[in-house]
């Protein structure tokens, strides 16, 4: 359901001599107005979609009925306005969040298999998750609890990396890898054993459905802080493309050309650990999101930041829209975590993208 | 040749050397880094070339990240026109010298005028980019790499010399008065060879170079600085420095100094010290 964005065919065949000069690439504001409309038209469309199928009209009727004063039947309106356009709203920011998370970390760490969740943040997190379900941490927080868990582990993991990696010399890529990675291991087995020593019998489930992603919590309350995180996180990594440009080139090469470096990377990891900790808190772990729409967005308009961080955003929502449709129609009347889909769906796309000759996954040559 | 500048010096005066190293250490791999270079005195003029060269390991990269100030030295001072370089801002520092590293590839999935344009970052704010003024910046550059009519093929289309050409290009589009070219030669077949250190010599800026080629930096440079054993073993005018005798030390190789017949440029022969092969 993705294909809008996965498989049109832009990056010019391999050219021999006498090929066209000009390298085909589409603008960057044609793109985001498709995606625009796309995303508009799929946000409308996701709506009706759900145990009880809606026609688009109806939902254009509530909509005309909150927004212009127009008059609709109460149950559309209950199930459109409270249930589903929030999940749908929130599909969109944590969508968005992901791709942008993914397209800076990959220019962080230089690395192309990077995802939002190196950092550890994720694993932190599912520490939190794991205790608040398990033991009953936060209770005193009701339906935030969860959220709250998460959001804690998330960030305590995070201060956890950086302070390592700080304390061995600095954010370099590698270091930021290797810390991430080894770090993860040890609070996913943190997270096992939680799970393992706890007397609950849904606690091992609970885990592993918020593990793999959900938007199913989706409340209008709910909405505010990853927007407002998608937002600022987003709008500062735009203030900051063309230094982000330059770091993706080299640290020596961003250096050379004035970029203050050592900042740069510490303000990146600040923002990335925030962003990707609050996407956590209120959706779970989405995999795939991050790391494939950063190279569908960089295959569509090229690696430059300010193209690339608004097209992977209105990508990587417009996925997830239909991702989260996915997940609540493929077995009706269950859902499915929504990492279950996009791993189906997201490893062919990767597969796709190393088959071709001419995408190097933002490598040198 | 000539051995001195090329065009003269700005106003003030005249004698203040555009690049000075003044009892420069540089260190290799962070801060528990292994020294390689100390006490390294060097002063650039205004609009001469200066080749550096030396054995492998010997600390040329290094020297020239700690000229060029991506690197800090680990002590004694650089100068630019009298003043110190780490008294400027990143941004103010990247306007007065540019660098090209030695194994730098430009990025596949970018425009070759998009890889050009990298050099215009420190003229203007991280979020500003793309405009009129950037696009005629970058075809300046381009073109006096002769390249403006690539501009927008994408570097995957270039082939290893042409990518060097944007390399230094990007270099040139920073319009920084000093260049610091970490062997820009590399991985070039002999004609691109000569005519890219022939195109930095018509640029009319202050250059430091590292180079491999000793017959290149003697065909091409104002002066030469030989590295070894972590310090400047010698310093001066390429006939100069490049003797016989330094090339014995310093390389363990025999040199001979030939006349070319046609040009009258010195050229050196190298011959090992293994026995010959009677076979």
């Amino acid at each position: 359901m993705s294909a809008p964005t996965a498989t049109r065919p832009t990056a010019p065949a391999h050219a021999g001599p006498g090929a066209p000069v000009r390298a085909r690439r589409p603008r960057t504001s044609v793109v985001v107005g498709i995606l625009l409309v796309a995303l508009g038209l799929s946000a409308v469309l996701s709506i009706g979609f759900g145990a009880e199928p809606l026609p688009p009209r109806v939902v254009l009727e509530v909509l005309d009925h909150r927004l212009l004063g127009g008059t609709a039947d109460p149950t559309w309106d209950a199930i459109v306005w409270d249930i589903r356009l929030p999940r749908t709203l929130l599909a969109i920011v944590v969508g968005a969040g992901l791709a942008i998370a993914g397209t800076g970390i990959q220019t962080l760490v230089r690395n192309p298999l990077a995802d939002p969740y190196l950092l550890g943040v994720s694993s932190g997190a599912s520490v939190g998750a794991t205790a608040v379900i398990t033991t009953g941490l936060f209770a005193g927080a009701g339906l935030w609890a969860l959220s709250l868990g998460a959001l804690a582990g998330a960030l305590g993991a995070a201060l956890l990396v950086f302070g390592i990696a700080m304390a061995q010399g600095g954010l370099t890529p590698l270091r930021l890898v290797l810390t991430g990675t080894v770090l993860s291991s040890a609070f996913s087995a943190f997270a096992s054993f939680l799970v393992f020593r706890s007397s609950d019998p849904q606690a091992a489930q609970s885990v592993l459905f918020w593990l793999l992603g959900s938007l199913s919590g989706a409340a209008w309350d709910q909405l505010l802080l990853p927007t407002a995180t998608v937002a600022v996180v987003g709008g500062l990594l735009m203030a900051g493309s063309g230094w982000l440009d330059a770091l993706a080139a080299g640290p020596d090469t961003a250096a050379a050309l004035g970029v203050p470096v050592r900042v740069l990377r510490n303000v990146l990891f600040v923002l990335l650990a925030a962003l990707v900790g609050v996407l956590v808190a209120v959706a779970g772990g989405i995999g795939f999101v991050g790391l494939i729409l950063p190279h569908v967005a960089r295959l569509l308009v090229g690696a430059r930041h300010r193209a690339v961080l608004p097209v992977a955003a209105l990508a990587g929502a417009l996925f997830l829209v239909w991702v989260d449709v996915a997940a609540r129609v493929v077995v009706r009347p269950t859902e499915v975590p929504l990492s279950v889909v996009t791993g189906l769906i997201g490893a062919p796309i990767f597969l796709l993208l190393l088959g071709r000759r001419t995408y190097r996954f933002g490598g040198a040559s | 040749m000539t051995h001195g500048a090329r065009f003269p010096a700005p106003a003030d005066d005249p004698r203040t050397p555009h690049l000075q190293a003044r009892g420069l250490a540089c260190d290799v791999g962070g801060r528990r880094g292994r020294r390689v270079l100390t006490g390294v005195d060097l002063a650039v003029r205004h609009g001469e070339m200066l080749g550096v060269v030396g054995p492998n390991g010997t600390g040329k990269s290094t020297l020239l990240r700690v000229l060029a100030g991506v690197r800090p030295a680990a002590g004694g001072a650089v100068l630019v026109d009298g003043t110190p370089l780490v008294d400027r801002s990143p941004r103010a520092r990247a306007r007065e010298i540019a660098m090209v590293g030695q194994e730098e590839q430009p990025q596949s999935d970018l425009l070759v005028g998009e890889v050009v344009a990298l050099g215009r970052t420190p003229h203007r704010p991280p979020w500003a980019g793309g405009d009129d003024a950037e696009r005629t910046a970058v075809l300046d550059a381009l073109a006096a790499v002769e390249l403006d009519h690539a501009v927008d093929r994408s570097v995957e289309q270039l082939s290893g010399g042409e990518r060097r050409r944007v390399l230094l290009a990007r270099g040139l589009a920073q319009e920084a008065p000093l260049l610091v070219l970490d062997e820009p030669t590399n991985h070039l077949d002999v004609r691109h060879q000569l005519a890219l250190m022939r195109m930095i010599r018509r640029l009319e800026r202050t250059v430091v170079v590292a180079i491999h080629d000793l017959n290149l930096a003697m065909a091409v440079c104002d002066r030469v600085a030989i590295l070894h054993d972590g310090a400047v073993h010698a310093d001066g005018p390429p006939e100069d420095v490049l003797t016989p005798a330094a090339i014995r030390e310093v390389f363990g190789v025999e040199a001979v100094p030939v006349r070319h017949p046609d040009t009258g440029h010195v050229h050196l022969l190298f011959t090992t010290h293994e026995p010959a092969d009677d076979r």
